[in-house]
């Protein structure tokens, strides 16, 4: 349970002014200038010592992403590029963030670029947040006016700062697709290696960081490195901002302290699941990619990147779907598959063919119109799609599938067999999936 | 050098190498349908899948370097398998993935038998699909006449667009949609504006793109290959000529790493169908003004009675854009026998002389040598009209980067960044002033300047070639100067000495009313010759030459005689023959030959191994095939006074120049095409 006092997102429903006044009546741009005195070793360091793994997903520690950048080189400028494409389903935070609490990210950004030498940042909002890109740019306008960003501003590292507004596809949230499509070109990921930190935006080194990441920077930096690795489990330090959505009574987004039971998390922030504990099927903790758990593995399992690794799962986004008993689990991973179909970028091969396929096979599946051999092809298919695919959207179309098939084949089973029970019946569904 | 080992085979690589190359460099084939030598790497196949040891998922080995891989934790070097267990599940699941929605018509696809994905299927594959769905259709789109597409084959490898972006320049296809919905297209389905575009369907692994006027045609295993030359422009492109019974099915490039590479221009390639049509199959003598057929001893006994009538001074000769070295050695040959002086090779009156050597008509720094080049001037050209082969070769040279390229003629596009200084020769004598480009090239270590004929057929065309000298400058061990010629016979002509001899009228002077009593046209269609003069053409199609001959003698084309052709770098080729003439029609050294004997003055070959022993025996570097004879240069003091018209390339129509191509249905609508797309540019 996080204190009030511990919350870095103090202004996450939006309850106070999000301006740049009341931003630093709430503690933001607080001595920027003595950060930046200190050092970008010690940024390092700290953010190092402070075990703060990136929010993106990935859970890459983001200290030791920021130490991969190479020394300044006047002919290959550094850039800090924010990755505010917020585009997998289930995930709302960075939404909040930029919408109530923008300057924490803008004061993040000028901390982040400091501690890599680069003098420009480019945050790259998705095309549908209209709302946020507009507070975001006024933010920006407004420290801008404060001179506490720009080419002489009082901190004392000369840096702009640039909001860039994307279309709108979930692949421009992969680091390099979105490089691409900053540099005007179609979001297609590229090959790596070389990698971003030493061939990114414009050929240039360049760190490409989740929204949550580089705002919580600053007040690490302020408060310590211990004070953020005081919570959670090792390895697995900090607070984080759970977005919780699905068959619960209260959604919400909500800071909270990673390594949190599950069952604290809903209890304590959500008012319980909808129908009471024992109305849970499965949770998908983190975003849609991740394979689903099933109520009994994950109702006491504690919320973090490791644990729910250990469920071959993981914790992603940390936006948490709860489904409960009322949900037709294979028409709700269907959805999800045809999401991926729909949003793969069609470069490669595997994703490309292979998104369709399971979309299709399943489509049928949760119909009863298949055969139970097809379900070990389906299970073949994803392994076929998973790890040879240019970048991790064909992983993270694999993945929810595989979640269904181990922990739910029963069910794709049950409707295959009520199917052929009744050949001549009308499908099962009065309506198919994802059609809409 | 990098330690690395395939398969358990050490080898030792360059660090820069691609996995790929390193495993081919190993022994071990690796399957792929996206990467190509010659255009970047896109890795989006994933056939090429291997695995990698240390790496957590296999890797597409034509991007990753050998430099990237990390050693093993002892300081061993890197491991990679390629014929694991994972690397065949992950090949046979990538095949599979192609396959699901590509259509299963190899029986009535062009492509079949000569398919990478056919191929690749019955090497790397499984034996069935476990594909219950529908497949995609996928709707064809237009995109030329040159190219057919069937779009449902498509495998999205992209080669077409990395070609067209890349080597062509123009960047006319892409792809739209995403996801399984993504299209091959060009931009609304217009057609591709490159004059290389054909190259595309060489590059499709599949049949998505093929040639459109060889649409079920033939089959690939019906047909006899010939390698031979190409005679469409004056860089003797390596070529196959692919031939079912009497009948030329289409052509395609060989690899001349010092000439085209691997590719070919749409008129090397889709210049078929002129081989057929508009062939002079027999003899014909011009009588009550109208052509009548002849027998070959009718039409002889027709030149032998208007040559006995004249005297050598009034009889001329003039050879075309097309004949071979042999040709025109046999045509000299006779003329000098006759003792005739007017011969002349140059039909468009460009001002090189062989006496001013070797050098001074040859693309000297050698078309491979562009790569070399740091700074390039063009003079009167439009290579990409002109070469569009060679034309690609600088702007892979400017992709390079840190290339200047000036352009002094006419304002075109040239695919690539250049600047546009000037129109006529006062620009060029400023450059030759060192001003402006002039400092650039002065500077440059490697200077190129390009010449072409729309420079140097004009009166001051030697004044023009010796300020192009003057620029060019002299570099140790390079030589800038580069004449680029338009015709596959003239660097020949020039080595023969097929020019006026002492007291000879040039070409222009004897296509003069009343120059001449006879005149011999050998396969020369670009002149007009003024009415007076008894005309003789020997060539191959009913065009110019032939209209306004009196006695036609039928020749054979570039496929139907086995030739040397001297390129524009002054490279030796040789052709080989494919398919024999049609009716009576014969090789041209044999029509001389036959034709000595009828006048009286029998050439001394009754072979053609015997007229190359002859030849040799006068040009020795005629029998080093393939090779370049570097040549001098020694211009006159006094070369006239440069004049004051802009420059004009002399290639306006690219489908057109010759009389096989204006022949050609296919270049005939091709040509339509590109006026029309002139006219709306205009607009």
């Amino acid at each position: 349970m996080l204190d009030d006092k511990d919350r870095i997102f103090t202004n996450l429903y939006g309850l106070a002014d999000w301006r740049l006044r009341g931003a630093q009546s709430r503690g933001a741009w607080d001595n920027t200038k003595g950060l930046i005195e200190k050092g970008k070793d010690w940024i390092i360091e700290e953010m190092k010592a402070s075990g703060l793994r990136g929010r993106g997903g990935a859970g890459f520690p983001t200290g030791l992403k920021w130490s991969f950048m190479p020394k300044p080189d006047p002919a290959r400028p550094s850039y800090l590029v924010v990755n505010a494409d917020e585009s997998e389903p289930g995930t709302c935070k960075d939404r909040e963030i930029m919408r109530n609490d923008p300057h924490l990210l803008i004061e993040g950004c000028m901390i982040a670029s400091f501690s890599m030498g680069a003098h420009a940042c480019y945050i790259y909002v998705r095309g549908e947040y209209i709302q946020e890109r507009e507070r975001l740019q006024a933010a920006v306008d407004e420290c801008y006016a404060a001179n506490l960003v720009g080419k002489n501003n009082v901190n004392g590292w000369p840096f702009d700062i640039y909001v860039h507004h994307g279309a709108g596809a979930y692949i421009c949230g992969e680091e390099t697709a979105l490089l691409e499509s900053l540099e005007g070109k179609k979001g297609m990921p590229r090959l790596k290696p070389p990698f971003p930190a030493n061939m990114g935006l414009y050929g240039c080194p360049t760190t490409v960081n989740n929204v949550e990441s580089i705002a919580v920077a600053p007040t690490i930096l302020r408060r310590g490195a211990a004070w953020f690795a005081g919570f959670g489990a090792k390895n697995n330090t900090g607070t984080k901002l759970f977005c919780v959505s699905g068959h619960v009574n209260t959604p919400c987004n909500v800071e909270e302290v990673m390594s949190l039971p599950f069952r604290e998390l809903i209890d304590r922030h959500c008012g319980g699941i909808r129908g009471g504990w024992d109305n849970l099927l499965a949770v998908i903790p983190g975003g849609s990619s991740v394979p689903c758990v099933p109520a009994h593995e994950i109702i006491d399992a504690a919320m973090d990147f490791d644990t729910l690794r250990g469920l071959k799962s993981g914790l992603g986004t940390a936006a948490v779907i709860v489904l409960d008993k009322s949900t037709d689990i294979v028409r709700a991973i269907t959805r999800i598959s045809y999401f991926y179909k729909h949003e793969s970028c069609g470069q490669c091969t595997p994703c490309r063919e292979g998104t369709g396929w399971m979309w299709r096979v399943l489509t049928r599946m949760c119909e009863g119109r298949a055969q139970k051999r097809e379900i070990d092809m389906l299970l073949e298919v994803s392994t076929q799609i998973e790890g040879h695919t240019i970048c991790a959207l064909g992983d993270a179309a694999a993945w929810p599938v595989q979640g269904l098939i181990r922990h739910f084949r029963h069910e794709i089973e049950k409707r295959i067999d009520d199917y052929a029970a009744n050949p001549h019946s009308e499908s099962v569904l009065p309506y198919g999936v994802a059609a809409e | 050098m990098t330690k690395i080992v395939v398969d358990g085979k050490e080898v030792d690589v360059p660090p820069e190498y691609t996995l790929l190359q390193a495993c081919e460099e190993a022994g071990a084939e690796i399957p792929r349908f996206c990467f190509h030598e010659r255009l970047s790497i896109a890795g989006n196949c994933r056939m090429c899948l291997v695995e990698l040891k240390g790496a957590p998922k296999p890797v597409a080995s034509c991007a990753w370097s050998v430099r990237d891989c990390r050693p093993g934790p002892n300081g061993e070097p890197p491991t990679v398998l390629t014929r694991s267990p994972t690397v065949k599940k992950a090949r046979n699941g990538v095949m599979e993935f192609l396959l699901i929605n590509h259509p299963l018509d190899c029986p009535i696809c062009d492509q079949g038998g000569e398919c990478d994905l056919q191929d690749q299927a019955m090497a790397f594959g499984v034996d069935s699909s476990r594909y219950a769905e529908n497949k995609r259709a996928v709707e064809d789109k237009y995109i030329g006449p040159l190219v057919r597409t069937s779009m449902n084959r498509c495998i999205h490898c992209t080669r077409c667009v990395r070609f067209t972006a890349e080597v062509a320049g123009t960047g006319d296809m892409g792809a739209i949609g995403r996801g399984e919905d993504m299209e091959i297209t060009t931009y609304l389905e217009s057609a591709m504006g490159s004059e290389l575009q054909g190259n595309v369907a060489d590059l499709c692994p599949v049949g998505a793109l093929l040639p459109k006027p060889y649409a079920f045609k033939a089959r690939p295993w019906e047909l006899s290959k010939t390698e031979s030359i190409d005679v469409m422009d004056a860089l003797g492109s390596a070529i196959r000529v692919d031939v079912r019974g009497r009948e030329v099915m289409r052509i395609l490039p060989r690899i001349n790493e010092a000439v085209n590479e691997e590719w070919i221009s749409d008129k090397t390639r889709q210049v078929v169908d002129g081989l057929k049509r508009q062939r002079l199959d027999r003899p014909y003598v011009r009588r009550d003004g109208r052509l009548v057929a002849a027998s070959w001893g009718e039409a002889f006994a027709a030149i032998a009675s208007r040559i006995k009538a004249t005297t050598p001074a009034r009889i001329g000769a003039i050879a075309g854009d097309l004949a071979s070295v042999e040709d025109m050695f046999a045509l000299k040959s006779l003329m000098t026998a006759l003792g005739a002086q007017n011969i002349d090779c140059r039909q468009d009156g460009a001002k090189l002389d062989p006496a001013l050597g070797r050098a001074s008509y040859l693309f000297n720094p050698t078309i491979a040598g562009i790569e070399d080049a740091d700074a390039i001037l063009i003079v009167g050209s439009n290579p990409r009209k002109e070469a569009p082969v060679l034309n690609a070769r600088i702007r892979k040279r400017w992709r390079m980067g840190g290339l200047a390229v000036g352009m002094v003629g006419e304002h075109v596009d040239l695919t690539y960044d250049h600047q546009y200084l000037g129109a006529g020769p006062d620009t060029l004598a400023d450059i030759a002033a060192g001003k402006g480009f002039g400092e650039i090239l002065a500077k440059a270590e490697r200077p190129l300047v390009i010449v072409g004929q729309g420079a140097l057929a004009r009166p001051d065309g030697l004044a023009i070639l010796a300020a192009a000298a003057k620029i060019a400058g002299s570099r140790d061990g390079w030589n800038g100067l580069a004449v680029l010629h338009t015709a596959a016979s003239r660097v020949g002509g020039l080595d023969l000495g097929f020019v006026p001899g002492h007291g000879g009228m040039d070409a222009a002077a004897m296509t003069q009313s009343g120059a001449l009593d006879v005149l011999f046209l050998l396969g020369a269609d670009e002149i007009d010759v003024a009415p007076g003069a008894f005309v003789v053409y020997q060539g191959t199609h009913g065009d110019r030459g032939a209209h306004r001959a009196d006695v036609i003698l039928p020749g054979a084309t570039y496929t139907e005689k086995s030739g040397t052709y001297v390129n524009t770098e002054g490279r030796v080729q040789m052709s080989a023959r494919a398919n024999f003439p049609p009716g009576d029609a014969r090789e041209d050294w044999a029509i001389l030959r036959a034709l000595s004997d009828n006048l009286g003055a029998r050439l001394a070959f009754d072979s053609l191994g015997a007229l190359r022993q002859a030849l040799y025996a006068t040009h020795p570097h005629m029998s080093a095939v393939d090779a370049i004879e570097p040549g001098t240069m020694s211009l006159p003091a006094s070369t006239g006074d440069l004049g004051k018209a802009g420059f004009a390339s002399p290639v306006q129509d690219f489908y057109l120049t010759n009389p096989i191509a204006r022949a050609s249905a296919v270049m005939a609508e091709c040509s339509a095409l590109a006026k029309g797309r002139l006219q709306q540019a205009a607009e």
